[in-house]
């Protein structure tokens, strides 16, 4: 009989930090690989040709000027959602209702609009909105961070389960403020008085959200890297028990990142409903909360880096639409096409932390 | 925490900075004008556009969902059939926009038609209308054609134009086919005259659902006198799951034979199972349920389309309304199907069809249903739709509601005797 010891065909160990071309060369690779993937389901399934499909991907955000500020505007939007669920995420408390808080935000937007717009001028209807959809976006995130520092309650559900209060909330307010009675639906809200829209700047509809969501953007940056709140929040998330120990009051870091984390979903709110949308619907938010969640995680929530990972989710989720429309296949063909380059980009995170080693190649080292 | 309220403040801060360049604003709205109806049922005739006035028209159309709603199927289908029809290409003369949901984003898709050179946009949801409200304003040079929507005789909008069929009418037939199936139960001994109950999905209560599912009842009770309703609402367009459970409710409660106005093949399929008959809308579902489909109404918007893309070929006006009619051959019935179908149905719904199409039967006849007991002698609708409800426009005309007259979506809100919602 033969003894010697059969070895795996390959086994896994854990890589050191790899330079930084090392690490985007595996990112990039992957990428290319997802794209081939994609042009040969495209070619099997569908009988067009790839290089077309992944043209109108481009064209779909690229397109035209109006197409490439939707695409900014977008951007804006998911990346203000995904900034504000960081702060929370770092310290390692899984905020999963950004989508609620946001329309929380949207809601109480929404509200100031109809109901103050006959009793109080313009600016004072504007200023209620941001206060009041701020709030109520900290408000909403406030109560599961209330009983998770008090009672240590599981934050991921708790928040999961807020998003679902929030819809049918709004779904709610949608029929108290429906027009025509009996629709469901509100339409767009003051389309002729124009009380608690937010200015345009020159003829740029989408410049306002942008420019707030950049400041945020930055702010967020320093705020986690620079302030004395962020490295508690740092510290808390590494060891709950180290950041007692140093003296920092854990529950107080909790409710105060997470009312932080509601805000900042709040004002995500109102930008949708008081600057874009100018109405109210329980699917305003389309579901960035959660895509959020992939934002954070894919730029290893660096808030820099979360402009280049919501601008990826944007730009297939548009051209998703675009070859919708230009191949007429069924708009989850392009959703197929982004859960590949998506599995892809996430698969390739395992290979930049570990490594494979083959059974040959482990010989040699032997 | 006092760092988190200063960033708190600036954010405050810059909006309401920016809020400050904003104007005084407007005066409080005064009472209701009047409007001038302006609703046309004219049809197009197709084979008077030279090749040069073909030339001129290119075509966007947004819809709310995909081919998987059978209402979207139905306004997808036409826009190939119309378009091609008239020698246009998809995608290079007409554009399918699919899965815009009523909110910034059919604005911006209608915007991105236009960029594209669409001087023509069709949308397909009532939700859609105050976005396409917010292109026409943008884009006075491009027609903005909104099917099902209210709005189009008072928004003093050249460029903006609602569209409806009387589907009513077909849903009277459909109704018609129900009651024949009710009476051939009460026949057979299935049910006793007082277990004729039907049962109805509704999306939402408002006039566009009540009108049709009132018009449905009004059909079945011409045949089967004894005949009931119960209604239920998903409050959605397109729920498979909500549609399939207010089925299972409505069985629950008695009800024999179903219709429904929502737009999944949810409610079908669950009647199929339980072998329960039901007429559909939007189109046949014969194929998915050979065992209890009757007979289904649906919009045919070939005809609206022409009428729209035609007279911008010609640079001619259009209306603000726009009604299909049996006459345009708007409103259409799918085959019967015979296997579920009582005996006697085709020649029954060939009668009162010749009988709608003459006029001599009306379907909101005063004087085949009572409101709270008593006949409606007058009732005063909220034809134009400002958000506030105001009752505005008699529509008791000679003996019967005049729905689809005014404008083209439908008005009639009324509650009628013999119909209870349930879950209310």
């Amino acid at each position: 009989m033969n003894k010697t010891q059969q070895s795996p065909l390959f086994h896994i160990s854990k890589r050191g930090a790899l330079p930084w071309y090392k690490a985007w060369g595996i990112r990039g690779s992957a990428v290319l690989i997802a794209l081939i993937v994609c042009g040969i389901i495209t070619s099997l399934v569908t009988g067009e040709n790839p290089f077309l499909v992944f043209a109108a991907i481009f064209e779909g955000s690229f397109g035209t000027t109006r197409k490439f500020w939707v695409l900014l505007q977008n951007i804006a939007m998911l990346l203000c959602v995904s900034l504000a669920v960081t702060p929370a995420f770092r310290m390692r408390c899984w905020n999963l209702g950004g989508e609620g808080q946001a329309l929380a935000g949207a809601l109480a937007a929404a509200a100031c609009m109809i109901c103050l717009r006959s009793s109080l001028p313009n600016w004072a209807v504007i200023l209620l909105m941001i206060v009041t959809s701020i709030l109520a976006g900290a408000i909403w995130a406030g109560i599961p961070a209330f009983f998770k520092a008090k009672w240590n309650t599981n934050e991921t559900l708790f928040t999961l389960m807020m998003n679902y209060v929030a819809t049918q909330l709004v779904a709610y307010y949608c029929v108290v403020w429906e027009s025509p009675k009996g629709s469901g639906q509100i339409g767009i809200i003051n389309p002729n008085t124009h009380i608690g829209w937010f200015p345009q700047i020159g003829p740029y509809k989408y410049l306002l959200n942008i420019l707030i969501v950049a400041l945020v953007c930055v702010g967020m940056y320093i705020y986690l890297n620079y302030s004395k709140h962020g490295y508690e929040i740092a510290v808390v998330g590494e060891s709950e028990r180290t950041a007692r120990y140093v003296g920092i009051k854990v529950d107080r870091v909790i409710i105060r990142t997470m009312l932080l984390s509601g805000a900042l979903c709040g004002l995500a709110g109102l930008l949708l409903v008081g600057s874009t949308n100018h109405t109210l619907t329980p699917n305003i938010v389309e579901g960035r909360g959660f895509t959020a969640v992939m934002v954070a995680w894919l730029a290893k929530f660096n808030p820099i880096w979360m402009i280049l990972t919501s601008f990826l989710l944007v730009f297939l989720g548009r051209g998703a639409g675009e070859i919708a429309t230009n191949f007429s296949l069924n708009q989850s063909f392009g959703d197929i096409l982004t859960g590949i380059i998506l599995f892809f980009i996430i698969g390739s995170e395992f290979f930049i932390n570990y490594e494979i080693h083959f059974r040959g190649a482990g010989k040699k080292e032997g | 925490m006092k760092k988190i309220i200063a960033l708190l403040m600036v954010l405050v801060m810059v909006c309401a900075l920016a809020a400050c360049g904003q104007k005084a604003p407007a005066p409080a709205e005064q009472a209701e004008p009047t409007f001038e109806f302006d609703n046309d049922s004219t049809p197009f005739d197709v084979s008077t556009l030279s090749e040069d006035e073909v030339k001129k028209v290119k075509v966007g159309f947004i819809f709310l969902h995909d081919e998987n709603s059978t209402y979207d199927l139905n306004f997808i289908n036409a826009a190939r059939e119309a378009c091609e029809g008239l020698g246009l290409k998809e995608g290079q003369d007409f554009i399918l926009k699919t899965g815009i949901p009523e909110g910034q984003e059919c604005y911006d898709a209608a915007a991105e038609l236009v960029d594209a050179g669409c001087n023509i946009v069709f949308a397909d949801s009532f939700g859609h209308e105050s976005f396409m409200i917010q292109a026409a304003k943008e884009f006075p040079k491009v027609e903005f054609c909104h099917a099902t929507g209210t709005q189009a005789h008072s928004a003093g909008l050249p460029n903006f134009h609602n569209a409806f069929a009387t589907i009513f009418e077909g849903r009277y037939l459909g109704g018609v086919a129900a009651g024949m199936k009710l009476n051939e139960m009460i026949e057979k001994g299935q049910i006793t005259a007082e277990q004729a109950k039907l049962g109805y999905i509704g999306a939402y209560p408002y006039a566009e659902v009540k009108s049709g599912y009132t018009a449905f009842f009004l059909g079945a009770r011409s045949v089967c006198p004894s005949a009931t309703m119960e209604v239920t609402f998903t409050n959605s367009w397109y729920d498979p799951t909500l549609e399939k459970e207010g089925a299972i409710k409505l069985i629950n409660n008695g009800c024999v034979v179903l219709s429904e106005h929502a737009d999944s093949m949810g409610a079908p399929t669950e009647c199929e199972s339980r072998g329960v008959p039901f007429v559909f809308y939007n189109g046949s579902a014969e194929a998915d349920c050979p065992n209890t489909f009757i007979v289904s109404s649906r919009i045919n918007w070939v005809p609206f389309m022409q009428v729209m893309i035609g007279n911008v070929a010609k640079a001619q006006h259009l209306h603000a309304d726009w009604t299909g009619t049996m006459a345009t051959d708007s409103v259409v019935l799918s085959d019967l199907n015979e296997k579920v179908a009582a005996p006697g149905t085709a020649e029954k719904l060939a009668e009162v069809s010749a009988s709608l199409r003459s006029g001599t039967t009306k379907v909101f006849d005063t004087s085949t249903f009572t409101v709270g007991g008593k006949p409606l002698t007058t009732y005063s609708a909220d034809v134009n739709d400002l958000g506030t409800f105001t009752p505005d426009t008699e529509s008791i005309v000679n003996g019967a509601f005049a729905e689809s007259v005014f404008r083209s979506a439908p008005s009639f809100d009324v509650d009628i005797d013999g119909i209870t919602i349930i879950d209310q």
